[in-house]
């Protein structure tokens, strides 16, 4: 909201410069989001209102003219212009005067560029000064005329002092809603700085007849309309409104019209309360009737009515009409009627000051997508008692700036009124939710500067009755938050909380996410965080037809940002490997990480799953490219060298079987099981699926795995096992088996084999040829045997190898290699 | 005999004297000292001298024997230095080439700033919860005190879902009601670390995506004094000792009274610039007294217990630590990005 502090001043005596008022209004709950000092570059002996003594015809131009400025110095000024708003034979205009050395904005450029005022001849006539336009001035961007200034400006005053104003954009939240108007902050700025509220002077006009019989109003829906009061004005001479009124509806956002409409809205941004103005004699009376009747009623199902602003509006039950005998003339407090509105042809006018309930007027502007000032306070809340006080500040201007005699009284219907707000509050409870020991007598000290009554009662508590417009104060945490606010917050006490240390909350399962990426983070992989929100477009990337997913399966928003994100993902593959494509494209490596929810629609339950998890996603060299030599491209092994490590940190023992899953290479993909049940999937991306994703590189490496269920099978607090200090025998074993026999399979069946004993074993090379003959493999394994309590001898350590070789031999058909 | 035996040592004095290589030491050992060399054979000569000439000659002999022995043992350490010595100088690296490049992991800088969030909250006695981030409107928003159409709910812009009452959550404080209900009637300190979504465009300065922390205590004597303790060693922690730090009045549905908190603009310190909006103040987060309504919506008693709740964005506070000009870096994932904080 944009307050000039000027108008502030009519309401509360300031005596702080604006930044310091800023910094006082902000720390109050006020946030001050900036402050524009208009007129700042008018220096003060450069820049004056001046009077026009006479314009007379450049000799040398049809279109320049030369005006006859005095401005209070010895002698007046001649100076060029071309401004269309000055004739030859004009006198007497207060204008504004520019002299040599003045810094203004270039009228003819587009934008905001200064520019100093030199002295300078203009088709031959010397001219030291200007007169300026508004845009000149940076007031506004208007350059087709020079400002004309009100007959009172006063010849010879710098115009900074005259036209100079600062101006508050505050912020407001959404419970104070009471200070949307200059009334409202002034309250604030006086309680926050001391200063008492004054009001300022407004002329009373001299009352015609009475409004009864002239005006009726019915409220069908009083659950809507809290109240609706009016009054009658005759006579009005429509016309603009007084210069001062224009301009500071333009500092603040609004646009001056005439002055009817201009007035209702000085009313609103002074007091708060929306005012409309109809032109009483487009009021019908209902049928059979005679007295032009309002009639405050929801909308019936399929009624329509033309706005203001000329647009056909579709309207339903839920919407607040104002209505007369021949059917609506506005929405209630969101937009008045094409047919009823003020024109020039306007003399008699019905006022409105209402009251509508607020979350039906939001609903309403926010249904209809009318934004008004108007929705913008009835739709936060306004005081109800505000009513009578605005018409009676818009009559006295309407009698001032348009001649308007009102009627006596006002038709006043209240069906929403509500009993004074007492709250008894116990003085204690600022001690203990604030920490801050005052006595009741400060606390009501306090209280007292924002307008509330408190009356002592006994047991420390304070009776304390909460002004009409506080309507955001219901209960004693309203009032602590007051105390609280005019104490300072910055006053309050800095504590460590004093109660005792709550029991520890062990989150294992966080810890082990943490772990986790640390892990992952030491086998070289970098973490990324993508976007939970996908397309279904992105996902079916990942099938090697392209198949779009079921969109069934996937929980939709209903407002996505753009189709690129709409479903709630139920994989994380699809962004992995996006991220992998754009990183690959500058540089020749990139192994990634991510851990994540993903979100699954459940029948069962309202929530759905969002569980967590774990993709990998590795393509390019195993190492940066460097003098030394350039590294291989990683692969499957890669990835499962990642695996295993998973395994060994966290306890867990997956078990691999061939993958089905069509992302990946038929031939190079495993899906990781977990007592029985797949928890994950990785391999070497499927080629076309590669293709999809624009990612080149031999090999792509992907897993998923489902967290929950891997970090739930992590091993509990690892017990220490003893370190043998007896000495080692190695040996190794060459194995020829089958093509189809696993080698990890092989390996079991030599641990088993050589249980306690067989203290390691390692497959170090795999290989086959034409000796071995087709179909065969040669496995050969480095075996440590190692006894933990005496060094084994060789006897002991042949039996175990053949052991370990009839069991090979007996599970997997297994030759020891010549 | 003796001469001979003279002889012998001089000699292999004198050529010892002359070798450089291994292989000649060798055959050097084989002339004086080998089965077949000098020394064997004069030995052998002792035999045919007369028996009382015998010991001293085996004598002599043997002194030459060790004096010979000494002499390859003390040329054979001369031989070694030098051929190390040879070794060392000719194999130098050229130590100012690159090394072998290290493939190295890093956390990304949302979860690295979160972790450190969490640390300074640990040491104040705040364990760690999750909540959903697909939530209802009943708990993200009614049992926050937000009803329908409340004016409030402007202050978050919401993603809604196809089912009915489902949305993405756009902040944390949603956690507030699974802790309370979590512990009820136990006092307890949590944070409620995780994700939240806008429906905001997305800029330079604003995310549809980020992150947010939430922090709740509650107990019998819990106070704003304690709040700004915990916001003042929070931000203190984060942002340096010397920081000043500043709470200011604001509004949320489910505190009351309500703060705002600002640090000290780190990058004019407080003079006031663009970063600021000339205020000298940076936000940084929002908190507040949890509301009456919100404490018994959770199975607290309003009248006993109090509490505290705060929420803040770890990717905000990650820009203003680090002076990052977009937000969108965060999501963008790009390595070179997330390598700066490696
Ligand atoms: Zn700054």
């Amino acid at each position: 909201m944009l307050v000039p502090i000027s108008w502030l001043k009519e309401y509360v005596d300031i005596d702080l410069t604006p930044e310091a008022l800023a910094e006082t209004l902000t720390l109050g709950g006020l946030e001050v989001e900036g402050i524009t000092h208009i007129g700042e570059g008018w220096a003060r002996d450069k820049v004056m209102v001046g009077q026009v003594l006479g314009v007379r015809q450049h000799p040398q131009a049809d279109r320049l003219v030369l005006a006859n400025v005095e401005y209070g110095a010895d002698e007046p000024l001649e100076v060029v212009t071309g401004a269309p708003n000055l004739h030859v034979g004009d006198r007497g205009q207060k204008v504004v005067l520019a002299l040599v050395g003045a810094r203004l904005i270039d009228g003819h450029a587009e934008g905001t560029h200064y520019t100093v005022l030199k002295r300078g001849k203009i088709r031959g006539i010397e001219s030291a000064g200007m007169v300026c336009s508004e845009k000149e001035l940076g007031v506004s961007d208007e350059h087709t005329g020079i400002v004309i200034l009100p007959d009172d400006a006063p010849v010879g005053k710098p115009l900074a002092d005259y036209w100079g104003e600062t101006v508050l954009d505050i912020t407001l939240e959404a419970n104070m809603a009471r200070c949307l108007s200059v009334l409202g902050v002034a309250r604030e700025v006086a309680a926050l700085t001391g200063k008492t509220l004054k009001r300022p002077e407004q002329v009373t006009p001299p009352a015609g007849t009475p409004i009864d019989g002239h005006v009726a109003v019915q409220i069908a829906d009083p659950d809507l309309c809290l109240r609706y009061s009016a009054s009658l004005i005759r006579n009005v001479e429509i016309r603009p409104s007084p210069e001062w009124m224009q301009r500071r509806l333009a500092l603040a956002g609004m646009r001056p019209i005439n002055n009817v409409v201009d007035i209702t809205n000085y009313v609103m941004l002074e007091i708060g309360q929306p005012l409309h103005a109809f032109d009483y004699h487009q009021v019908q009376p209902l049928a059979g009737g005679s007295v032009p009747t309002i009639v405050v009623r929801r909308a019936h199902p399929g009624e329509t009515m033309t706005t203001l602003d000329g647009n056909l509006r579709q309207l339903n039950g839920d919407m607040l009409l104002i209505t007369d005998g021949s059917g609506p003339v506005a929405i209630a407090g969101v937009m008045g009627g094409l047919e009823s509105e003020i024109t020039a042809q306007t003399h008699d006018i019905l006022l409105e000051a209402a009251n509508f309930q607020y979350i039906n007027n939001r609903k309403t502007a926010g249904a209809l997508k009318i934004p008004s000032e108007a929705s913008y306070r009835f739709g936060r809340g306004v005081d109800p008692e505000l009513t009578l006080v605005a018409l009676e500040r818009a009559i006295s201007l309407l009698y001032s700036y348009g001649g308007g005699t009102p009627a006596q009284d006002y038709v006043d219907v209240y069906p929403g009124r509500t009993p004074d707000k007492v709250i008894d509050f116990r003085v204690s409870e600022v001690k203990r939710l604030l920490g801050l020991d005052l006595s009741a007598a400060e606390v009501a000290g306090l209280l007292r500067s924002l307008e509330f009554s408190c009356e002592e009662l006994p047991g420390n508590v304070l009776r304390v009755g909460v002004p009409s417009y506080r309507l955001d104060v219901t209960i004693s945490a309203d009032l602590v938050e007051e105390v609280a606010r005019l104490y300072g917050y910055d006053n309050l006490p800095t504590t460590l909380i004093d109660d005792q240390m709550p029991s520890q909350i062990p989150s294992r399962d966080l810890a082990l996410e943490e772990h986790l990426r640390d892990v992952l983070v030491g086998v070289g992989l970098a973490e990324i965080i993508t976007y939970s929100i996908t397309s279904l477009e992105s996902v079916a990337k990942l099938s090697p037809e392209g198949a779009l997913p079921d969109p069934a399966e996937y929980i939709r928003l209903v407002n996505p940002l753009s189709s690129d994100h709409e479903y709630m993902r139920r994989t994380l593959m699809n962004t992995s490997l996006e991220t992998l494509a754009a990183n690959l494209r500058y540089q020749e490596r990139a192994a990634l990480f991510e851990i994540g929810n993903i979100y699954l629609r459940t029948e069962a339950q309202r929530l759905p799953d969002q569980p967590r998890r774990l993709s990998v996603a590795l393509a390019g060299a195993r190492a940066e490219r460097s003098w030394l030599g350039q590294s291989d491209a990683m692969d499957f092994y890669d990835l499962k060298g990642v695996l295993e490590v998973l395994n060994q940190r966290f306890g867990v023992s997956t078990e691999l079987v061939r993958s089905t899953h069509p992302s990946f290479h038929p031939g190079k993909a495993v899906d990781i099981v977990l007592d029985g049940a797949v928890i994950g999937v990785m391999g070497e991306v499927h080629p076309t699926v590669v293709s999809a994703f624009e990612i080149e590189a031999p090999h792509v490496g992907l897993l998923e795995l489902d967290l929950e269920a891997f970090l739930g099978a992590a091993g509990s607090l690892i017990k220490f096992k003893p370190i043998s200090r007896m000495p080692r025998m190695s040996e190794d074993l060459a194995l020829v088996v089958a093509e189809d026999v696993r080698s990890d399979e092989v390996e079991r069946t030599i641990r088993e084999a050589g249980g306690a004993l067989l203290a390691d074993v390692v497959l170090f090379d795999v290989y086959r040829n034409a000796q071995l003959g087709a179909g065969r493999k040669s496995l050969a394994y480095n075996l440590t045997y190692q006894a933990p309590d005496r060094t084994l001898t060789t006897e002991q350590s042949a039996k175990l190898r053949e052991r370990i070789l009839r069991q090979v031999a007996q599970r997997h058909q297994a030759e020891l290699r010549a | 005999m003796l001469a001979q035996l003279q002889e012998l040592l001089d000699q292999g004095r004198a050529s010892a004297a002359a070798l450089t290589t291994a292989a000649q030491l060798d055959e050097w050992y084989s002339t004086y000292l080998g089965k077949k060399g000098a020394l064997t054979t004069v030995l052998r000569g002792i035999g045919s001298l007369p028996a009382e000439d015998r010991p001293q000659a085996g004598k002599d002999a043997n002194t030459v024997k060790v004096a010979l022995e000494e002499l390859y043992r003390a040329r054979s350490e001369a031989i070694e230095r030098e051929a190390l010595q040879a070794e060392l100088a000719s194999g130098a690296l050229d130590v100012f080439l690159p090394g072998r490049p290290a493939s190295l992991g890093m956390m990304h800088l949302s979860s690295q700033t979160l972790r450190e969030i969490t640390a300074v909250f640990s040491r104040m006695g705040f364990g760690v919860l999750r909540s959903p981030e697909v939530e209802d409107d009943n708990t993200n928003f009614q049992l926050l005190n937000i009803p329908p159409h409340h004016p409030a709910r402007d202050m978050w812009s919401t993603f809604y879902t196809d089912q009915p009452g489902l949305l993405l959550r756009p902040h944390t404080s949603p956690g507030q009601i699974y802790a309370m209900k979590k512990f009820a009637p136990e006092p307890f300190r949590v944070i409620l670390p995780g994700k939240c979504y806008r429906y905001e465009q997305v800029t330079s300065r604003s995310e549809m995506m980020f992150h947010q922390v939430e922090a709740i205590a509650v107990g019998e004597n819990i106070t704003m004094g304690d709040l700004k303790g915990v916001l003042t060693y929070f931000a203190r922690a984060m942002f340096g000792s010397e920081r000043k730090v500043r709470l200011r009045p604001s509004y949320f549905p489910f505190t009351e009274p309500s703060a705002e908190v600002d640090i000290e603009c780190y990058l004019c310190e407080g003079k006031g610039c663009p970063m600021c909006k000339h205020s000298g103040w940076l936000e940084i987060l929002g908190s507040g007294m949890i509301h009456p309504q919100v404490l018994r919506n959770g199975g607290y008693d309003p009248e006993r217990y109090s509490g505290f709740a705060l929420g803040m964005g770890p990717e905000r506070i990650a820009i203003l630590r680090h002076n990052i000009t977009d937000i969108r870096y965060f999501f963008g994932n790009d390595l070179r990005f997330l390598e700066q904080f490696a």
